[in-house]
Formats: structure tokens, C-alpha cells, sequence
């Protein structure tokens, strides 16, 4: 009881926010074509959501970020891993990603729209491109600090390269890995949501850029905070989940 | 015992001396390893290009971007764009910086503040604020105003936790014995706590930087106009891949140069940090 208090008290600036919204748009403070009253955006939501646009263009929208994500992860994971267990690789690989790691990774929505057109191939590709370097350089970092104690041990008691990546290097790397995937799923709503509402026919982004198009702003506040709202869950649940898989750590 | 010392002194300077020529070395290594990445990436591009195997279209050859960059230059055009980027995204976050950091202070500092803004923070910071540049058009229009605004709205966010991170860590020693010295709230705040919160108020700012610039180029590749994002949008539009390359590669250097400009602003300013003395 005391906890449904506390979180209570700790959300109530946003509920604040929230009543003022509805306030302001209802004496008519503000110019309500520009912000229509949070009720009639609630029902926005919901017609959308009957209607099927907002999960249509949700699943679209899930399925280019998930796929390019997991590519992301397990790409540039890998990288990472290798280039601080093979010196070689390290020295003529980091250069490169030094170099692409300052990129803004925007710049290639126009690029990845020329190679592979409108559809889920060129934001599948662009999220992976601009998500890989951050797990890299996290999987990287983790990996090099790896304590050489354990690295020792582990060889002399006869365990091979693979074996070693899986049951040494990789856990030890695991927290900086981790962080490193946190910093690409933000970068992911961002990349996705941005080239839809640039170039695209489908999607969250798309939706959002539609409907603002068409003059119907209660669907557009919705669906830019439905997004908003699921780009915070994600993260919190990934944070669930980092505690989750770390709590062997402890 | 003098003599011992000064053999073992010498001992310990010699086996300095060769330790940090052994780093010296492994440095020229490293770069030289660098750029010869870096030839060996863009004479693949070229080769790559040339081979036939893509079209002209897909990919053209790095020696044809370069010319475009050279004669969009000469014309102007290039810095044209250029410079109205800069300035939307170090506008951007410069106002992030000053408003980022005030807000951090105060909230530190008054508790009713805290109380306000930090579930507003907390929630904030993950979500992929760019959903809402349709409603910042909506308000704002399509020009300068309206860009910066998409780069402040974004970029504030890691100023602010990291400018609360900072203050929270500060040692309370210090800020009793200033306080003991006679010192007032508002020095208390300039003089000891924001200089001792400083390393992690500009790693706050290092993360922000990318996300202004990664913003500007969003905002001016939906709204138009003149800017690299814009430039590269309508070349893309108008089927002008030569345009989109050129684009990415002047984009490239300019992230690269301002984000080393920014490690060495924070060398600068943390010389008298032990930061910096750890580095040599």
C-alpha cells in the first residue's frame, strides 16, 4: 500500500501534466487545432486501434526494428568479440570503426532508400548499418577487460577457442555488451520512426506523417504517443531484463 | 647507498624509457595500420564501382563523389549547406547545454523541482522523441525555429541527467568545507560543486553532441531547405546518387571533426582533473 503511494506520489507530476493538458485545450487557451484536448486524442487511439491502421502499421513497424536489431546484435556483437581476441583483425578493423562511429547515423536513410527502395529491405538495412557500431565497441570494450586471470586458467585446463569465447570472454563482456545493445535500441525507434516519416508508405512513422497530412491531429498526437510510450517500455523491460540475466554477477 | 639508488633509479628510467618507446612504436603501428584501412577501404569503393558489377546508380566510384565535393565547394553550394547544419545543431545544443545544465542545478539543489521534473526525465530520456517532429512542425513551422527546437528537445535530456548525476556524486566534504569558508549558496554551486561535477556534466555533453547532429540532419531531411540533410534528401529525390554519396561522406567529416573537437574541449577543461593525469 505504502508502495502504490510512493509510486503514486513520484508519477504525479505526469498525471499533472496531463490534467493541464486537458485544462488548457478546454477553456480554450490554446488554438485546439494545434492541440486538440487529451480526451479526444484518447479516442483517437482507441478508433484507430479498432479501425486496424495503428496495428497494421505497428506490425510493419516492429518487424523492420526487431530484425534489424537482432542483425545488429548478433553482427556487431561478433565483430566485437573477435576483434579483441584476434589482434589483427583489431588493428585494421578499428580504424574503420572509429571512423563510422561519429556518423550520424541519419545521413544513411537516403543511402539505404537507393540500394534497396521503400519497403522493410532498406530500414532492416539501415538499422542494422547505424546499430552495429555501438554493440561493437560495447562487446569490444567488455571483452578487452576481461580478466586475464580467468583467461589463463581457462587454457590451462585445455579449453579451446570457441569454449573459451562462450564460457569466458563472453560473460565477462557481458555488462558493457548489454549497455551497448541499451544505446542501439534507442537508436533503433529513432533510425526506424525517422526514415518512415522521411520515406516510406507504411509504418509507425508513416502513419504519424499521414495523418498530420491529412489534418486529423488527435490520430496523429496518438500514434506519436503511442510510440513515444512504447520506445519507454522497451527500454524499461530491456533494463528488466539486464537485471534478470546480470543477477549471477551479485 | 646512493649508488644503489642511482643504478636502480637508472635501471627504472631505462626500463621507462624503452616501455614508452615500445608504445610510441605500437602507436605509428596503429595509425599506419589506420590509414592503410582506411586507402584500402575507398580503393575497394572505387574498384568495386568500377567493376560493373553495380551500377553507376547503386554505388558510384569514390573518385566521382570526390569530384562532386570539389566542384560543389568551388560553387559554394557546399558550404552554403554546410554552415546552416552547424548552425542548427550547435545552436541546438548549446541551448541544450545552458537549459540542460540550469535544470540539472535546480533540481538538485530544490526538492519541489526534483519532484516535478524527475518522473518527467525518467520517462522522457527513452523515448524516441522524434515521433513528435510532425507536432513541432505543426506549432513551430518549417524553419530554423522549428529544427532547433527538434536538436534542444532531444539533447537535453542526457544534460540533465548526467549535470544531476554529477552534483549527486559531489563529495560532501567539499561542499562542507566551502560552506565552513564562508562561501554562499551561489558560490557553493559555481565554485565547487558544477567544477567538481564537470567530468560527468561534459560526458553528459559528448553523448549529446551525436544526437544533435544525428537530429538536425532528421529534422532537415523531413522539412526541406537548405542544409547537408536537405541537400541529401532532394538529391536522393531527384535520382542523384552522386549527390546522396558526396552527402554522407561531407556529413561524415563533419561528425568526425566535431566529435574530436569535443574530447579536446574536454582535455582543456579537466587539466587539473587527476582525469588527465592518468592519460600520460
Amino acid at each position: 500500500m505504502q508502495a502504490v503511494m510512493r509510486a503514486g506520489l513520484r508519477y504525479l507530476p505526469l498525471v499533472l501534466l496531463a490534467l493541464a493538458w486537458e485544462a488548457v485545450t478546454r477553456l480554450n487557451l490554446v488554438d485546439t487545432s494545434a492541440l486538440p484536448p487529451l480526451s479526444k486524442v484518447a479516442t483517437a487511439w482507441i478508433d484507430l486501434v479498432r479501425g486496424g491502421e495503428l496495428i497494421d502499421n505497428g506490425k510493419t513497424s516492429l518487424y523492420r526494428g526487431s530484425v534489424g536489431l537482432l542483425l545488429a546484435v548478433f553482427g556487431g556483437g561478433g565483430l566485437g568479440l573477435l576483434m579483441a581476441r584476434w589482434r589483427l583483425l583489431d588493428v585494421f578493423v578499428n580504424p574503420l570503426v572509429e571512423l563510422f562511429y561519429p556518423l550520424p547515423k541519419s545521413a544513411l536513410i537516403p543511402v539505404t532508400v537507393l540500394w534497396l527502395g521503400f519497403g522493410d529491405g532498406s530500414k532492416i538495412l539501415l538499422i542494422f548499418l547505424g546499430c552495429m557500431i555501438p554493440v561493437t565497441i560495447g562487446a569490444y570494450n567488455g571483452a578487452r577487460g576481461s580478466d586475464h586471470a580467468l583467461v589463463w586458467s581457462a587454457r590451462s585446463m585445455g579449453a579451446n577457442r570457441l569454449r573459451m569465447m562462450w564460457d569466458v570472454i563472453l560473460p565477462s563482456a557481458l555488462p558493457e555488451l548489454l549497455n551497448g545493445i541499451r544505446t542501439a535500441l534507442a537508436l533503433a525507434f529513432i533510425l526506424l520512426v525517422s526514415s518512415e516519416l522521411i520515406v516510406s508508405q507504411q509504418g509507425f512513422g508513416y502513419l504519424i506523417g499521414y495523418l498530420g497530412s491529412t489534418g486529423s491531429y488527435e490520430g496523429m498526437y496518438a500514434v506519436a504517443l503511442t510510440v513515444a510510450f512504447l520506445g519507454f517500455a522497451a527500454d524499461r523491460i530491456y533494463q528488466l531484463f539486464i537485471q534478470w540475466l546480470l543477477a549471477w554477477r551479485e | 647507498m646512493a649508488r644503489v639508488d642511482d643504478t636502480t633509479s637508472l635501471a627504472s628510467a631505462e626500463a621507462r624509457i624503452s616501455r614508452d618507446a615500445a608504445r610510441r612504436l605500437d602507436v605509428i603501428f596503429r595509425s599506419g595500420a589506420g590509414i592503410f584501412s582506411i586507402l584500402v577501404l575507398l580503393i575497394a569503393w572505387e574498384a568495386f564501382a568500377r567493376s560493373g558489377k553495380v551500377t553507376p546508380f547503386m554505388l558510384p566510384p569514390f573518385s566521382a563523389v570526390a569530384q562532386r565535393i570539389y566542384a560543389d565547394a568551388v560553387a559554394g553550394e557546399l558550404w552554403r549547406n554546410l554552415g546552416v547544419t552547424m548552425f542548427r545543431a550547435l545552436t541546438g545544443f548549446v541551448i541544450a547545454t545552458i537549459g540542460g545544465v540550469t535544470l540539472g542545478a535546480m533540481m538538485a539543489r530544490n526538492r519541489f523541482v526534483r519532484w516535478f521534473f524527475d518522473p518527467i526525465i525518467s520517462v522522457g530520456f527513452p523515448m524516441p522523441k522524434i515521433a513528435f517532429l510532425p507536432i513541432i512542425i505543426l506549432w513551430l513551422g518549417l524553419y530554423d525555429v522549428s529544427k532547433i527546437s527538434v536538436v534542444v528537445f532531444d539533447a537535453i535530456f542526457p544534460v540533465v541527467t548526467a549535470t544531476l548525476a554529477g552534483l549527486a556524486g559531489v563529495d560532501r566534504e567539499l561542499i562542507w568545507s566551502g560552506r565552513n569558508m564562508g562561501a554562499s549558496e551561489r558560490e557553493l554551486m559555481w565554485q565547487v560543486a558544477l567544477p567538481a561535477a564537470l567530468p560527468q556534466i561534459l560526458t553528459g555533453l559528448q553523448v549529446a553532441l551525436p544526437i544533435a547532429l544525428i537530429l538536425a540532419i532528421i529534422a532537415e531531411m523531413a522539412m526541406g531547405g537548405y542544409g547537408l540533410g536537405g541537400a541529401m534528401m532532394s538529391a536522393s529525390r531527384f535520382a542523384d546518387s552522386r549527390g546522396v554519396f558526396a552527402g554522407i561522406v561531407e556529413i561524415a567529416i563533419v561528425g568526425y571533426a566535431l566529435i574530436k573537437a569535443m574530447a579536446l574541449i574536454r582535455r582543456r577543461l579537466l587539466v587539473w582533473h587527476q582525469e588527465s593525469a592518468e592519460q600520460h
